[in-house]
């Protein structure tokens, strides 16, 4: 593939008129209205939109959590639209990260056995799986917090580490769905300030949040109105894409 | 990802709620201790009937009369019939008759008094046949029943009734019905068979009953003992052709006037009551089983529906349908298994006691099909909810509040 992003590099996400539609008839209601974009690896995308607009359902389709009623999504050159469920299950492990904003780390469970978790389902042996669980864990400076249980964690601390739970498994795609949506100011820099090394080190990161200082961080921001895509403007070229560290 | 990490989570789910899953288990534990332990009792009665039957003697056939069937000669049970049964030549089989007559009667002793149930007048091979051990004492003999001597063997309850636990009844001198009786001996026990005491009777010489008490009437039965458990079935042709003869019973009658009833057909009837009895308990136990196993299906709904956030999420990182509907499977087996396990010792327990005057015998087959019935509750009634569960869109449990 050519164009805009050098040769031999496809796209991690290629999404064409996808559409998304709740319920039926005149009370159908269009949360997507017809969206079409793409995002070149080591890219750093905010996705920004009041309420309504549609971004968290485009997080949904694009994390395969949910499907679009119409449209095509292509992930790391893959058309998504065509895999069964054991398939998406599988997409959801190796190629995409996921960061919540509710964390949704899995109680009663150390941090080390929540990072462990996306490692564990894909099959790796319970060795490997703590190395990286730990290398992953000392990325995001919580190393000597693995055995702590999600509620003895403080906020900042437990999105820490979701974010290290969604990148131990070395996806494609890292997508954030407002990460810093219920942090106070100092932990949502840290989590920021993770995510930036992180795309440094050319990760590419999709977030979705409603506040510009956060979209700040990111090179290009995509605005979502009413479902559909109002404007894309980039601010910094793409991180030059190496092997990730 | 393998089958004991798979395990290690379901474990987790188990033990989060330790209260909610220990209700579950004490479902299924009552379910599993009632099945075994009513089967347990159904067997153990059916087990007493059948002891109690044997100690009657399976080699017995009893002949009784006055049943009708009108022939238009005379169809009593005498004592010429009793001859005829006891010829070698047309009934080899029969190993010994005895003519029995039967009286209730007040035996007297001093003071006290007391209505035995049965006195039997009969001759001395009845001891053998109606399987009678004389316990102390002596039985009386052929002499005895020549000379129509007034001696009799009392059964245990009888004796006990009349002389107490101090005084040993044997050369005391008794009332029965006024006349005097010398007591030669007591029986052993032999225990109830549930509806009448068969150590409640005094045995007499035929003759001597008959004169005192009775009269030389027809005999009210005749018990014969077979040569062996396996001739009953000749024995009772024999004796069959010989009555008909006797009372002149038309070949193909409809109705006989006397009935032959063998001790192992009262066998059988007895333990198909008792297993009928068995059925009946391990049926009403089994519901309660079947009690248990919904209340898993409802804990493991609650349990669904209240982790359905955490299947979002593990179904976001990658969970397969799979692993998600094993974890659930086992967290409902587990339940099951559990409260089989301790249902299983509960009713182990159990069984060393003696309910309603029954000891219980635990059948191993029982044991196995419980715990195998626990794995199959487990599996069935955890899997709608399991399967619910693992078929969940991510994005909704996601979105679950």
């Amino acid at each position: 593939m050519t164009g805009p992003y050098g040769r031999e590099q496809r796209p991690v996400l290629d999404v064409v008129d996808l559409v998304k539609t709740y319920g039926e008839g005149e009370t159908a209601v269009h949360a997507l209205a017809g969206v079409s974009m793409t995002v070149a690896p080591g890219d750093y995308v905010a996705i920004m939109g009041s309420s309504g607009s549609g971004k968290s359902t485009l997080m949904n389709i694009v994390g395969c959590l949910d499907v679009p009623t119409s449209g095509t999504y292509r992930l790391d050159g893959v058309d998504v639209s065509e895999l069964n469920e054991s398939q998406l299950a599988l997409v959801r492990n190796r190629r995409i990260g996921f960061v919540f904003q509710s964390f949704n780390l899995i109680a009663r469970t150390s941090a080390l056995a929540n990072v462990e978790l996306p490692l564990a389902y894909a099959g790796i042996k319970p060795a490997v799986r703590r190395e990286r669980a730990l290398a992953a864990l000392d990325m995001v400076g919580l190393a000597n917090r693995a055995e702590h249980d999600p509620n003895q964690l403080s906020g900042g601390q437990q999105q820490r580490v979701a974010v290290a739970r969604a990148l131990v498994s070395q996806p494609a795609l890292l997508l954030a769905d407002e990460p810093t949506g219920n942090l106070d100011s100092r932990s949502t820099a840290d989590v920021l300030s993770i995510l930036d090394g992180l795309n440094a080190q050319g990760r590419t990161i999709v977030l979705i949040t409603h506040e510009d200082e956060v979209a700040a961080h990111a090179h290009r921001t995509i605005r979502l109105v009413d479902g559909l895509v109002v404007s894309d403007v980039r601010r910094r070229d793409i991180t030059p894409v190496g092997v990730p560290a | 990802m393998s089958f004991f990490e798979i395990f290690g989570f379901a474990l987790r789910g188990v033990a989060a709620n330790k209260l909610r899953s220990g209700l579950t288990v004490l479902g299924i534990l009552i379910g599993v201790a009632a099945v075994i332990l009513l089967v347990a009792v159904g067997t153990g009665s059916a087990k007493q009937v059948e002891d109690s039957l044997a100690a009657l003697g399976t080699n017995t056939l009893t002949v009784q009369g006055g049943r009708g069937g009108d022939t238009g000669y005379r169809t009593d049970l005498t004592l010429d019939i009793v001859k005829a049964l006891q010829d070698k030549e047309s009934a080899p089989d029969v190993k010994s008759v005895s003519p029995v007559v039967n009286s209730a009667q007040t035996l007297t002793f001093g003071d006290a008094s007391y209505d035995v149930n049965s006195v039997i007048g009969t001759y001395p091979s009845y001891f053998a046949a109606s399987n009678s051990v004389v316990a102390s004492g002596s039985g009386f003999t052929e002499e005895d029943v020549d000379q129509a001597a007034r001696v009799v063997v009392l059964g245990p309850t009888t004796a006990e009734e009349l002389f107490g636990t101090t005084v040993d009844p044997v050369g005391q001198r008794i009332g029965i019905a006024g006349q005097i009786y010398s007591v030669i001996g007591v029986l052993a026990k032999k225990g109830s068979t549930g509806f009448n005491d068969p150590d409640d009777v005094a045995i007499a010489p035929l003759p001597a009953v008959q004169r005192s008490l009775t009269g030389y009437g027809p005999v009210s039965s005749i018990t014969i003992e077979a040569a062996s458990a396996d001739a009953v079935a000749a024995a009772k042709a024999e004796i069959t052709a010989i009555l008909n003869a006797k009372m002149h019973v038309a070949d193909g009658a409809s109705s006989t006037p006397y009935q032959i009833r063998d001790a192992s057909q009262l066998l059988e009837t007895r333990t198909a009551t008792a297993e009928t009895f068995t059925v009946l308990l391990g049926a009403v136990a089994g519901i309660s089983l079947v009690v248990g196993g919904i209340g898993i299906t409802n804990i493991m709904m609650v349990s669904v529906t209240e982790r359905t956030r955490e299947i979002g999420i593990r179904k976001a990182l990658g969970a397969p349908r799979r692993v998600i509907l094993t974890q659930f499977l086992i967290e409902a087996t587990l339940l099951s298994l559990a409260g089989g396990g301790l249902g299983v010792a509960a009713a182990l327990i159990g069984a060393n006691f003696e309910i309603v005057g029954i000891k219980p015998v635990v059948m191993p087959d029982s044991v196995a099909l419980a715990l195998g019935v626990c794995v199959a509750i487990g599996l069935f009634f955890g899997s709608y909810p399991a399967s619910r569960a693992a078929g969940l869109r991510p994005i909704d449990a996601l979105r679950y509040e």
